[in-house]
């Protein structure tokens, strides 16, 4: 029995890897062949990266059940720290490969410090102020970044929220968070080969925690909090490892979008509230806690505007109306019962027309 | 002289984040969730406000009147066909709906009015109040403002205490299964509740975009998102603690914007959010309720 549930996931998990898989040989044969307009070519690491994001997020808000409304910031901190990192680093290290990989590992732990110092004191909250609190989170993050002024010179960082003099650099010193500017001049070194191999990596993270002892525990809590205690399941720190999890996760994401823009900034768009959930609708429509369903989601939700150009204005209005009734569909307890009405009335027809033949 | 100023400032910002977290608190005591679209029918509102008075050249009054019309039904619709289907369905299900209609609202508007900045006439025919030889000046948007919300706070409290219908509410939040034993119209009242929420949001959008005079299809989120932090500061489901949450978090705002930061007074504000809920997660004056198995 064991081994059969082992074997059925195991299948489960090879169909999501090789439809990764599959698809990156797809698109760089389109590449490779010349068969791809520029537009799409540009598509093609933001899209990993709203991969990334969709299915960290699913880790919080479908396994852990709680919803958080700060994923755009612990992008923004992965982003930030790996750039800042970069930077200094330019002309220091002079493989960029092993530059980048130190900057991954750096915004990835930089996201997860911050996920922790948040998940400390948030985590002990459920429900509606979690959510409210990630997203003042994510607001703060996305604040102080347009406040920022960092510099570095002969002497090492220096650091300022008035303005770029304010730092006192040394002659021959380079200013590199410029407040609001943000950070301009990244080395592009993410490509799509490398934001698949993030994917692939970030699948097989959150896949193999789910399936695991640790990944049960976190969803009996999901299931039913009080019960989960009771058996001697630590709350605090189950959910604190998934939220930490997730928020590294992001920061990678966020690290694959800094060294793919020339200028880094800290703005609504990419890092503020519309950002979180633009990923939470990836999510939701993909199928909250079905890892696969977020994959296809925002891969289908990135590309879907940009192949109905006509739709661009509607889109957003579109995704709200879908994720209404999404949720009504899928929750409403009528709507619940209706659906299972449905298929024990199919299930009898069925059966019937067994017996008779 | 200028810190009086900065703080008169302070506790008439904070009074319109007080009327808006009334809608908030009055919803989350009743019916148990955060209505995240509460700030985009502020957004609605002023809207109405700007064609009817703006475009359509009607009285400010009338432009009031109308904005409370439009969003009072809008409120009722959005409970009807967005919430009420999901009455018994779990927390995440519902806030993730009220996401969703808020992201609708902005999105109708931003389909409708366009995504460019309209210039608000402010609905205030007040002049402006000058004390101290001409050093204070008290503007007559200031001066309304304040006034409305403690108007409106005694309206409310005396509703809530005084009229049937208040009593039904409080019984709902109380205890709904008792309270429809009770012969109470729980459906009925709920409604009630967004309907008044949403029709305060109106009058909050009026004053919100006379004083700050530029009108955008996310004019509303911020202010929405604030005043949420208002009402759980001063105690969710309490409404004289989303008075006195609100006009705290008014002061606060802006004096951080006078000697700190103009940047950072958004950050600083969320920061009050999350040392409230780590100090007292009940708020100012909010009672404890232990989660019974």
């Amino acid at each position: 029995m064991k081994t059969k549930a082992g074997n059925k996931n195991w299948g489960s998990n090879a169909i999501t890897y090789g439809m990764v898989i599959l698809a990156y040989a797809v698109m760089q044969a389109m590449v490779m062949s010349g068969n791809i307009s520029s537009l799409m070519k540009g598509l093609l690491v933001p899209l990993c990266m709203y991969v990334i994001l969709a299915v960290s997020l699913n880790l919080t808000v479908g396994i852990l059940g709680e919803l958080s409304l700060g994923h755009a910031g612990f992008m923004c901190v992965g982003a930030f720290s790996s750039a800042v990192f970069s930077k200094c680093m330019e002309g220091v290290i002079p493989n960029t490969m092993i530059s980048f990989l130190i900057a991954l590992v750096i915004g990835a732990l930089a996201a997860a410090i911050c996920g922790i110092l948040i998940g400390i004191p948030v985590l002990r909250l459920r429900g509606d102020y979690l959510a409210i609190v990630t997203l003042a989170f994510g607001e703060i993050i996305k604040n102080i970044m347009n406040a920022i002024y960092l510099g570095l010179d002969s002497k090492g960082l220096h650091f300022s929220l008035k303005n770029a003099a304010a730092l006192n650099l040394e002659e021959g010193g380079q200013v590199i968070i410029k407040g609001a500017q943000g950070i301009t001049g990244t080395p592009k070194v993410s490509s799509f080969t490398i934001g698949v191999v993030l994917v692939l990596l970030t699948l097989f993270i959150i896949i193999n925690l789910t399936n695991s002892r640790t990944g049960r525990a976190i969803m009996s809590i999901r299931d039913n909090r009080i019960a989960a205690e009771s058996v001697g399941i630590n709350i605090t720190k189950y959910k604190l490892l998934a939220f930490t999890v997730s928020a590294a996760l992001a920061g990678v994401a966020g690290v694959l979008y800094s060294h793919n823009v020339s200028s880094l900034t800290a703005l609504p768009k990419n890092f503020g509230y519309n950002m979180s959930i633009m990923i939470l609708v990836f999510v939701v429509l993909g199928g909250i806690g079905n890892i696969r369903g977020s994959v296809i989601a925002a891969v289908v939700l990135t590309l879907l505007p940009e192949l109905l150009r006509g739709l661009n204005n509607y889109r957003m209005l579109i995704y709200a109306i879908v994720l209404i009734a999404m949720m009504i569909f899928n929750s409403s307890p009528k709507a619940i019962a209706l659906r299972s009405q449905i298929a024990d009335n199919w299930k009898k027809k069925h059966s019937r027309e067994k017996k008779e033949a | 002289m200028s810190f009086v100023s900065y703080l008169i400032n302070g506790i008439s910002l904070g009074s319109v984040y007080a009327i808006i977290a009334l809608g908030y608190t009055m919803v989350y005591g009743i019916a148990k969730m955060l209505n995240f679209a509460h700030g985009d029918i502020i957004m609605m509102g002023a809207y109405v406000i700007f064609i009817v008075v703006s475009m359509m050249g009607m009285p400010a009054l009338v432009g009031v009147l109308a904005a409370i019309v439009v969003c009072t039904l809008l409120g009722v619709l959005i409970e009807r066909v967005a919430y009420k289907p999901l009455r018994g369905a779990s927390p995440l299900a519902v806030l993730i709906t009220a996401i969703g209609v808020s992201y609708l609202l902005q999105n109708v508007a931003l389909l409708l009015f366009g995504a460019n900045t309209k210039a608000f006439t402010s609905v205030v025919g007040v002049p402006a109040l000058r004390l101290a030889e001409g050093q204070l000046v008290i503007s007559g948007e200031t001066i309304v403002t304040i006034l409305s919300c403690i108007v409106i706070m005694i309206v409310l409290t005396t509703f809530i205490k005084k009229s049937k219908a208040g009593q039904a509410m409080l019984a709902v939040s109380e205890d709904k299964g008792a309270a429809t034993l009770m012969g109470i119209n729980v459906n009925k009242t709920i409604a009630l509740t967004f309907a008044i929420g949403s029709a305060l949001a109106a009058v909050a959008g009026a004053l919100l975009c006379s004083a700050y005079p530029s009108l955008t299809p996310y004019t509303g989120a911020m202010p929405g998102i604030k005043a949420f932090v208002a009402a759980v500061f001063g105690g969710i489901g309490s409404i004289p603690g989303a008075m006195i949450g609100g006009i705290l978090l008014g002061v606060i705002e802006n004096l951080s914007k006078a000697y700190i930061s103009s940047q950072l007074s958004d950050a600083i504000v969320f920061s009050v959010l999350i040392v409230v809920l780590l100090v007292k997660p009940t708020g100012i004056l909010g009672k404890k309720i232990n989660e019974k198995v």
